[in-house]
């Protein structure tokens, strides 16, 4: 166990005395104790910068299960530091901006910073860890743990609704990449991450290459909620504002686009994982961004722009795995791609966070956030105000936000594809530039309508709950942080490029990076008058045309997405899954025991018939059996005709005879087959069974005493004869196939000379298999005790302890 | 010989699922008994019906009938009865409390609601 471990660790340590400190400390708002953890993780990951700078990286092995090769392998490499400086820098923020959104009186905090604290770890532990079995622990712990803050009002019905659809969805996905990750260890032969990316290109041959890919993506798709998977993201809005911002913008939501950028280097050489990250990415976004204009809710547009950029973020790590095939390092214009995807992953991160704060101190302090009751704000949140344009500028593209150079950037690679001559691109390429486009119109769409709907226009106090004002200036302290960063990044690109971007876009594309070199990435302001730059003039033209003439077009989403939508699809399944089950259960769950009996026997003849059939296992050889002599004749006609009485008979005591009948004709013939001892208990005991059954019939209830005829059953006459017709060649099939004799002849030697006896059936039930006669004492006693509580015991005549009632 | 009781118990064996798919918990119980005479002619005939003499070291015979499947059956009977007598009882306990017999009233209570 190293420091880094312990790093990973220390916010699961840290939960476990939350709630005692939320006891303690009622005073004190539980989220400053909280607060410290993050900031300090957030110091030490500083540390690391200067290693990850010279793409060298860190690797501390504690064991956990070494007989199974399942250890616990923390792994520091640039792009796993962006990811634990991403995860405790906005903790920071989130946990002191919870501070003052939540009330420390109404709210149960001790249980929110609890599961806030596990998400935490389990992020880090997502991004730290280099097994794949502990990667998906920790997956799936960050799955629960969303789920949890999700439901944190669990007393909305909304609340719990999406908390459910969160969990089945990302769970779904992680089982599926649990399978990804077994397929992929059975190829490799190891667990480790960077042991099976070092046999990428042996990987690649093998005939389940294909399925692990598959089965990962999906997990990684439904984490990252791309499409047809993101429709659990707008249902989680409604977790608190804290919640949102960390874990369903910046956080959670890009373990998706981790595990896609961890993987790139085992998966990227092949041809499919272009096309599938590239196009799911980009239209994702562009399918995210056109209905993210159609919400009214503050939390709805941020969700759908949240899938948006994620997909953006997707597309760009899919397209950059055409730089594995371009062989040039010089004129590789792909490796602007993966450069892009991490730009832009922190930059989503900073607008993302300050703008999901910002709409959470809007609904704090207005009471709603729907944007048909907001506007005109400006003037009584100017800082609010501020903050806003920050992030929705950034987030539209526009200059000098940071969103705007990596827009840039992703116009610049998508345009790109054009020159490329792989993968069929030369017929396909035209349209990824274009969807980039398109999208880009939207996402600049739905940004300014943040702005302008909320902040400008008239302002309606008829129709907030409360009186709207400036949020106190604790409340506003981290999204002004992140706006800071947000203008940093913009104005001074280079800060990030060499400390984070670059140490992180070597670990996605490791093989085309130089022996001991470093990747090229400067990232300028200004780059001369390249296409990207009109297609950005574009975007802005239009989208300005397009929100002036809104109230025009805006009615074609009434239209547009018709009666079918991907939640009608899910919340349908979900209830033909359960209608269906439900109908299957009840079809063959009758209650009734005939029916399990007629399964029971169903079953027996149809196995026994098929196995004998096919395997040919009948014979039929009578040369060892007995002669058949005339006593035996006449006892078999006996017992024939007792049986058919039994059957036939209309009243239960001629039944009940004839049962003794039969039992009489059995121990008869125990008489002929020279079994004397069993003859004697077949006598004695069919008399007290008899006697037993006659007590029986004599307590039944005068209501059904009526006695009827039996109706003859076709069905049931049917299984039974089977059953008979089975049970017969089964006898003669094993008798005709003996395959050794018996071993008799042992105790007929030895009835005597070492038991001292001579009757040999009574020798063997209490010396040689002397156990047997015990354990059926041991029967016998419980029967007693039985029937003894049975008759004696009446406890529900008192009519206490009936719960049926 | 063996042939004619492996038949036999076949007849058996089909009385008495004829029985026990029946509604009256009675003939259901009449069957479980039938299904244990079945079985133990069963045993017995696959022991084999060679004619030897009683299993009895008295009778100085020079073959014997095998003593095995005798133990067998008779542990059988005696578990047989044990199980047939709890049964019994639970079904007069049964007529008591319910006041029925027919199987097709006997349902659990329906948990769904």
């Amino acid at each position: 166990m190293s420091l880094l471990h312990w790093a990973i660790l220390a916010p699961f340590l840290m939960a476990v005395f939350v709630p005692l400190i939320h006891k303690r400390a009622a005073a004190i708002h539980t989220g400053w104790f909280v607060l410290i953890l993050p900031v300090l993780l957030f110091g030490m990951f500083l540390q690391y910068l200067p290693v990850t700078r010279e793409n060298s990286s860190i690797t501390e092995t504690a064991s956990w299960i070494p007989s199974l090769g399942i250890n616990f392998t923390a792994y520091i490499d640039g792009l796993s530091l962006l990811f634990a400086l991403l995860i405790t820098g906005i903790g920071s923020l989130v946990v002191l901006y919870s501070v003052f959104y939540l009330s420390q009186s109404k709210e149960k905090l001790g249980h929110f910073y609890v599961y806030l604290l596990m998400f935490m770890g389990a992020m880090l532990g997502v991004v730290l860890s280099d097994n794949v079995i502990t990667l998906y622990m920790f997956w799936e712990l960050t799955s629960i743990s969303s789920f949890l803050l999700i439901a944190y009002w669990y007393d909305r019905e909304r609340s719990r609704y999406g908390a459910l659809k969160s969990m089945l969805i990302t769970v779904f996905g992680g089982l599926m990449m649990l399978g990804g990750f077994l397929v992929l260890s059975l190829m490799g032969d190891t667990f480790s991450i960077r042991e099976l990316a070092a046999q990428a290109l042996e990987l690649n041959k093998d005939p389940l290459f294909g399925l692990a890919m598959i089965l990962v993506l999906l997990g990684a798709f439904t984490k990252s909620a791309q499409f047809p998977f993101y429709i659990w993201l707008p249902d989680a809005m409604e977790a608190p504002t804290p919640v949102s911002a960390y874990l369903h913008s910046a956080t959670m939501v890009k373990a998706g686009i981790y595990l896609v950028a961890r993987f790139s280097p085992i998966f990227a050489f092949s041809g499919y994982w272009f096309w599938i990250v590239g196009a799911v990415g980009l239209f994702t976004m562009t399918w995210a961004s056109f209905n993210a204009v159609k919400q009214t809710d503050l939390k709805g547009i941020l969700a759908f722009s949240t899938v948006s950029q994620l997909g953006l973020i997707m597309s760009l790590l899919g397209v950059g795995a055409a730089s594995l095939h371009v062989e040039s390092l010089d004129d590789n214009l792909f490796i602007t791609a993966v450069i892009a995807a991490v730009f832009h992953l922190i930059n989503h991160a900073t607008f993302k966070g300050s703008l999901f704060m910002a709409v959470g101190i809007i609904d704090h302090e207005t009471g709603t956030r729907d944007i048909r009751k907001l506007g005109g704000l400006m003037s009584l949140m100017p800082v609010t105000f501020t903050l806003s344009v920050i992030g929705a500028f950034s987030m539209a593209g526009l200059p000098p936000f940071n969103g705007f150079l990596s827009k840039e950037m992703f116009f610049a690679s998508m345009v790109h594809l054009l020159e490329l001559d792989l993968f069929q691109m030369d017929t396909w390429a035209i349209l990824f530039p274009v969807m980039a486009w398109i999208g880009s119109v939207f996402t600049f769409i739905y940004s300014i309508m943040i702005i302008f709907k909320v902040f400008t226009g008239r302002f309606q106090p008829e129709k907030l709950e409360k009186k709207p004002h400036e949020a106190p200036i604790g409340m506003l302290v981290s999204p002004i942080i992140l706006a800071l960063l947000v203008v940093v990044f913009g104005l001074f690109p280079n800060l990030l490029s060499y400390s984070l971007i670059q140490p992180a876009a070597a670990a996605i594309v490791p093989s085309i990076l130089p022996p001991g070199g470093q990747l090229d990435v400067h990232i300028s302001f200004w780059h001369g008058f390249k296409p990207e730059l009109f297609m950005t003039i574009g975007v802005i033209v239009i989208g300005i045309l397009l929100y002036k003439l809104m109230p025009k077009w805006i009615k074609m989403y009434d239209y547009m997405p018709g009666k079918v939508t991907l939640n009608q699809l899910y919340n349908a399944s979900l209830y033909a899954a359960e209608r269906g089950s439900n109908a299957i259960t009840n079809s063959y769950m009758t209650g009734f025991i005939r029916s399990y009996l007629m399964y029971i026997f169903v079953f027996f003849i149809g196995m026994l018939g098929f196995t004998m059939w096919a395997k040919e296992a009948f014979h039929y050889d009578a040369s060892a059996a007995a002669p058949i002599g005339l006593y035996e004749v006449s006892l078999i006609i006996v017992l024939v005709i007792a049986t058919a009485t039994i059957l036939l008979a209309k009243s239960r005591l001629t039944s009940i005879i004839a049962l003794g009948g039969v039992g009489y004709t059995v121990s008869l013939f125990f008489v002929i087959f020279r079994a004397p001892d069993l003859a004697l208990t077949q006598l004695v005991i069919e008399t007290v069974s008899t006697a037993l059954f006659l007590l029986c019939f004599y307590h039944l209830p005068k209501l059904s005493r009526h006695e009827e005829k039996r109706r003859f059953q076709a069905g049931n006459a049917l299984v039974a004869a089977g059953v008979g017709i089975m049970v017969t060649l089964l006898g003669i099939s094993a008798h005709s196939s003996k395959f050794f004799t018996s071993i008799n002849d042992y105790y007929v030697e030895n009835t005597y000379k070492k038991a001292g006896g001579e009757n040999m059936v009574n020798v063997i039930l209490v010396d040689f298999r002397g156990f047997d006669t015990l354990f059926e004492i041991t029967v016998l006693a419980v029967a007693a005790l039985g029937i003894y509580g049975l008759i004696k015991l009446r406890l529900e005549k008192g009519g206490e302890t009936n719960e049926n009632k | 010989m063996e042939i004619l009781m492996c038949i036999i118990a076949g007849l058996l064996f089909a009385a008495a699922v004829y029985l026990m798919l029946s509604k009256s918990l009675l003939r259901i119980i009449i069957g479980t008994g039938l299904l244990s005479h079945g079985t133990h002619l069963m045993l017995l005939t696959m022991g084999g019906l060679k004619t030897g003499a009683v299993p009895v070291l008295g009778e100085h015979a020079s073959t014997y009938t095998d003593p095995i499947p005798q133990a067998l059956i008779l542990t059988a009977i005696v578990i047989s009865f044990g199980v047939t007598a709890v049964f019994l009882v639970i079904a007069y306990r049964a007529y008591q409390e319910i006041g029925t017999d027919n199987m097709e009233q006997m349902r659990g209570m329906e948990t769904d609601d």
